[in-house]
């Protein structure tokens, strides 16, 4: 069965649960798949290790969390640490190359780039960092096409911050495309 | 026309279905994993007219849905574990004094405060013995986003039908996953009416057993005064302690649900025409057990699912079918053992249950559950 498994894991507050949520509904609303969106995330508002985990699919999909993921981020040194252990032999990581320099050994294919700094300074908004991630898992996936993903991600944001997140999907899609190349 | 299309979280998807089971009043005290219901209804009750009351606890939550229920109006709260250990005294008032309502609970880890954003399945038992004494009760476990929505509708109609407290209690994953969800059109799914009084006010009595098991209930505000009381009470709703009446009413209360079991339990067979073992699962447990089923009948094991869906009343009937002809039971849960005893006291030592309990914030995964199956000799 054609199950692919994501997780967007990093620090609470980084806004990897609404990636998770708009990678899922760009699967499930616009590309025609199937996906399940879950979470854990402790008690705290801001910090700790959070986790998003999207599992897409031509079919139904049973057990909604991860059980060997295909693609990773981990916007965090903790979160890699704590969140890489079941990734696939040859699955992709993708992480912030600021904040995560202690990389896992295994056979993955790592795309590292600043990707809260892209937002920051390329972007202009720091809090965009997490469409700027999604973007880059968009174009690392192919799960869903970029067009789809696009109109998930502008659907999802308020009326007065669509060009703002456009262009955070934009250039996360492209420094992912040229990290990778 | 293609019908309405959400992605949506399994709390969302309860907002709305209690909306489309026409609920016009709701209260409650927000708590993790539960408060998107509060959301939710927060901002669409007011649209159509509806009262969204958020009090200043989960009892006084608990006394508002029934009051509003007496009312005439459709009622919800949503909470859960902690919450619904405090709404227990009053929903046993709200079977007593045969008052519908839904109670929504997000079952997290416990007691008391426990794991607020863990996943859990351990309240299952207080749905039914968290408030003293003899009385019916009806509780939901759905497994998909889909299924959450569905079940608060037939909630609200059950509650409707057999006057009665009704809970739907998804565990924490069910409740905060998203899925794609499809709307029913208006009409499309059946939306149950209370049976409203026949006879004039002076002749209305709110236990009048001559219409019934489930007599018709007035609406305060409609003309019609009735005593509403958590004592033992004669048909005309005063307080008795005749030994006769008491013993009759008692047995009428749970006779409602217990007469009734097969158009109240509902429940999901996968694989089990020739099944050697059966896992029996429910909420989104019942989805890694799915999971594992398919990968031991790809392994050659004849393993299938009995999936609750109605945890109250229990579909013993069915257990104890099973039970005489699988070689075992599997019941993985988010508990130290609940369900597992129902399956024990239906399955009468005939064949052995094996339970995978786990209480640790996390999933039992399909792996567990494989595991467990090839135990079964």
């Amino acid at each position: 069965m054609s199950r692919y498994e994501l997780r967007f894991s990093g620090a609470g507050g980084q806004g990897l649960i609404t990636a998770g949520i708009i990678m899922a509904k760009a699967a499930s609303i616009y590309e025609g798949k199937q996906a399940v969106q879950s979470q854990s995330y402790g008690p705290e508002a801001r910090g700790g290790a959070s986790k998003s985990e999207v599992i897409i699919s031509d079919g139904p999909i049973d057990y909604p969390k991860a059980t060997t993921v295909d693609a990773l981020l981990a916007m965090t040194q903790e979160a890699c640490d704590k969140y890489t252990h079941d990734l696939k032999d040859g699955g992709i990581l993708l992480v912030d190359s600021d904040l995560v320099t202690k990389l896992p050994t295994g056979n993955y294919k790592i795309i590292s780039f600043p990707i809260i700094n892209t937002a920051k300074n390329e972007v202009g908004r720091e809090i965009v960092a997490n469409i700027v991630a999604l973007g880059a898992m968009v174009a690392l996936t192919g799960q869903v096409s970029r067009e789809n993903a696009e109109k998930a991600v502008l659907s999802s944001v308020p009326e007065a911050f669509i060009e703002l997140n456009r262009k955070a999907f934009s250039i996360g899609f492209e420094k992912a495309l040229a990290a990778s190349a | 026309m293609s019908k309405k299309v959400a992605f949506l979280q399994g709390n969302e998807a309860a907002a709305y279905g209690a909306l489309y089971a026409g609920c016009d009043f709701f209260a409650g005290y927000p708590i993790t994993p539960s408060t998107e219901v509060s959301e939710v209804l927060s901002a669409e009750l007011p649209k159509t007219g509806g009262k969204f009351l958020q009090m200043e606890d989960e009892i006084a939550a608990m006394a508002a849905i029934l009051g509003a229920s007496l009312a005439g109006a459709k009622v919800l709260t949503s909470t859960s574990g902690p919450g619904l250990s405090l709404k227990q005294e009053l929903i046993g008032y709200g079977c007593i004094a045969e008052i519908p309502c839904v109670v929504y609970n997000v079952m997290r880890g416990g007691p008391s405060t426990g794991m607020p954003t863990g996943p859990s399945q351990s309240d299952v038992m207080c749905a039914k013995w968290g408030t003293h004494g003899d009385h019916p009760a009806i509780c939901l476990v759905p497994a998909s986003v889909q299924e959450t929505y569905e079940e608060v509708i037939r909630a609200f109609n059950l509650s409707e039908k057999y006057r009665t407290p009704v809970m739907v209690m998804p565990d924490e994953i069910v409740a905060h996953m998203r899925e794609r969800i499809v709307f029913p059109e208006p009409g499309e799914v059946e939306v149950v009416p209370r049976k409203s009084p026949t006879v004039p006010p002076e002749q209305y009595k709110p236990y009048d057993t001559s219409f019934g098991d489930v007599p018709p209930l007035a609406a305060f505000g409609s003309g019609y005064k009735f005593h509403v009381t958590g004592l033992n009470k004669m048909q005309d709703g005063f307080p008795t302690t005749k030994a006769e009446i008491v013993q009759a009413e008692e047995e009428r209360q749970v006779r409602k649900v217990d007469a009734n079991i097969d158009d109240i339990v509902t429940f999901e067979e996968y694989l089990l025409d020739d099944a050697d073992v059966v896992v029996v699962a429910y909420g989104s447990t019942s989805r890694s057990a799915r999971y594992a089923v398919n990968v031991a009948r790809e392994q050659g094991i004849k393993a299938g699912m009995f999936r609750i869906k109605t945890f109250w009343p229990f579909p013993d009937k069915q257990i104890k079918a099973l039970a005489g002809k699988v070689k075992g039971i599997v019941i993985p849960e988010m508990n130290l053992g609940m369900c597992s005893l129902e399956l024990e006291r239906c399955a009468q030592g005939k064949v052995p249950v094996l339970g995978i309990f786990r209480v640790d914030g996390e999933p039992i995964n399909p792996d567990q559950i494989l595991a467990k199956i090839k135990e079964v000799k």
